[in-house]
């Protein structure tokens, strides 16, 4: 590549940067302005004038914002266990024991995986209605506790699992239960870490489902927290972009631990829509 | 296949035949006792078949009956779909929705390629970058939203920036305005595909063979020509299901419009998506149940439309 082709290339990804990352570190730069900066400045400033922290206590006064993380850490949690330990528990049996209509139930789990969830939305919420458990977190965490899509990724996980290996347990006198909790488990673990991030991050990111469920503020998860930031908030874009930035730590912490599980999750056919 | 019941399966002792391969087809026993399987499945199965299957049953039984959140309703057919067709609503809210995989999808297709060939390397700078670029893969819609509203605010950063060029003389309405706000909030959409479909592009573009663009080099081929004639073809496969997954998710589109228009789809629901009439029908007080069933139905064969035709087109175009 010549040296011009180099740096038009290296130009381009520049302005992918500033068009992919930029409006997060204007979001953040926003939220540290304080009164004496001008927002509508020309050209724009990047670097606050009056930098203050005022905008995070704001929002943190007005706002049960830690309430709100709370709510979304419980149901992240019931969810990742869930699936963790569904998805896992099905995935073995459906890759590694035989049984009769073992076809049938994976066919059950492909036919789930295909059902968009908005299409049914309103009946799971009847649903969740008529057992008393709208409006709880619960609630909120039960339908997609043990998601499809994990269940036979898990089942691709065990299956390429040599057989070799589960039989010299078995020679050894294993039953099932020690096959798959000290033989089986210990190999599937990477497909266990992306299983537990990408169901996080969906429990964590969802916003119609716990729109329509809960109803109660103080049942409210993060996002439904933040929707009302722009009502309560939306004279003050300072405010409004601390809220945001409040929201994403969480996020960006787990992603900055844990992020070649993001990628390779991704890279193992993992792909949502 | 032997069935004697020997012991638990769980105690250490007692021997099993050595020749079973589980999960190959082969002949042995896996387990002992019939249930045992079903042991593992139960927690799976039970929330697939009652939070999934279920209400996708039921949600067919719904969209006949005129049902309201309050009372059960009755069998009445295919009213629900006779009023679906002469409601301007649904009219706004599917075209809508289509306009959004028209116009979403074919740029998920295309772009990310681009970022993913021009991203792909070792070096520490690139890995960054790359990194940089997902980052809003993993924000909740909401937060995207809330950024871009301040962004496309008519004070926002983007008003800001294209008056100090001297491109406009008054802010742009972004966020009013039917095509305007819509556009707007394609935008958003495909800002927070880039990242993600390009990670998908990186994992292709490991599988084509360095040899090919040797070849294509010694033939005097630049970069753009490398790209057109190597690395578009390496990725077909993937390609196509990009166009897959990102025109579903497209039509499914729901946070990004509701944040922007604040939760109202707009002046008199001229922003309105299928998802979010299907939210405001089925919800609610004066919930119709039984009509959102019907949306919800009409929803799922557009999908199921979508994901045959994109194969049927799929198969004629030759790629496998």
């Amino acid at each position: 590549m010549s040296r011009t082709q180099k740096t038009l290339r290296y130009l381009v990804l520049l302005a992918f940067f500033l068009l992919l990352a930029g409006p997060l570190l204007w979001q953040l730069s926003l939220s540290f302005k304080g009164a004496g900066d001008d927002l509508y400045a020309q050209p724009p400033q990047v670097i606050p004038a009056d930098p203050t922290t005022g905008n995070y206590t704001g929002v943190l006064d007005r706002l049960p914002v830690l309430l709100y993380v709370l709510n979304s850490g419980i149901v992240a949690l019931l969810v990742v266990a869930g699936n963790i330990a569904g998805a896992t528990l099905a995935g073995f049996a459906l890759a590694r024991l035989r049984f009769r209509f073992r076809c049938l139930v994976t066919g059950l789990f492909v036919v789930a995986l295909l059902v968009p969830i908005e299409s049914i939305i309103i009946a799971q919420f009847l649903l969740v209605r008529s057992t008393g458990l709208a409006d709880t977190l619960l609630g909120v965490a039960l339908p997609t506790c043990v998601a499809a899509l994990n269940v036979l990724l898990m089942r691709n996980g065990f299956q390429v699992i040599p057989a070799e290996l589960e039989e010299a347990a078995r020679i050894d006198g294993a039953g099932v239960w020690r096959r798959f909790w000290h033989v089986c488990v210990p190999q599937v673990r990477g497909v266990m870490t992306v299983v537990a991030i990408f169901s996080f991050v969906g429990a964590w990111n969802d916003f119609l489902w716990p729109l329509i469920v809960l109803s109660s503020e103080e049942n409210y998860t993060l996002t439904l927290g933040l929707n009302r930031l722009r009502g309560t908030f939306y004279s003050d874009p300072r405010l409004i972009a601390a809220g945001t930035i409040i929201a994403l730590l969480p996020i960006l912490a787990v992603f900055a631990l844990l992020q070649r599980y993001f990628f390779r999750g991704l890279e193992a056919g993992g792909i949502k829509g | 296949m032997t069935a004697t019941p020997v012991r638990r399966d769980t105690t250490a002792t007692g021997t099993m035949p050595p020749r079973a391969r589980p999960g190959r087809g082969g002949i042995g026993r896996t387990h002992d006792r019939w249930w045992t399987p079903w042991l593992f499945l139960v927690p799976a199965l039970a929330i697939v078949v009652v939070f999934i299957l279920f209400p996708f049953a039921n949600t067919l039984a719904l969209s006949a009956t005129d049902a309201t959140l309050l009372k059960p309703g009755q069998f009445v057919g295919a009213d629900n779909f006779v009023r679906l067709w002469h409601d301007d609503r649904f009219r706004t809210a599917m075209t809508n929705s289509l306009l959004y995989v028209v116009c979403v999808v074919p740029v998920m297709v295309a772009a990310p390629l681009v970022l993913a060939a021009l991203a792909n390397g070792t070096t520490r700078i690139l890995g960054f970058l790359r990194t940089a670029y997902y980052l809003p893969v993993v924000m909740s819609s909401v937060i995207v939203g809330l950024i871009w509203t301040n962004l496309l605010d008519s004070r926002g950063l983007v008003n800001q920036v294209l008056d100090w060029l001297g491109v406009i003389s008054e802010p742009v309405p972004f966020l009013s305005g039917r095509w305007l706000t819509l556009l707007s909030a394609m935008v958003v959409t495909i800002w927070t595909g880039l990242g993600y479909y390009m990670v998908i592009y990186l994992a292709a573009l490991a599988n084509i063979d360095p040899a090919l663009y040797d070849a294509a080099s010694v033939d005097g081929a630049g970069p753009i020509r490398q790209f057109l004639h190597v690395t578009v073809p390496g990725v077909r496969t993937t390609s196509a299901l990009i166009g897959l997954f990102s025109s579903v998710s497209a039509f499914r589109v729901f946070g990004e419009v509701y944040i922007l228009t604040g939760g109202t789809g707009g002046v008199g629901g001229q922003n309105i998506t299928i998802t979010m009439l299907i939210q405001q029908e089925g919800t609610g007080l004066q919930a119709e149940t039984g009509y959102a069933g019907a949306i919800s139905v009409v929803m799922f064969v557009v999908l199921g439309l979508l994901l045959a035709g994109q194969l049927w087109f799929q198969r004629r175009g030759g790629s496998r």
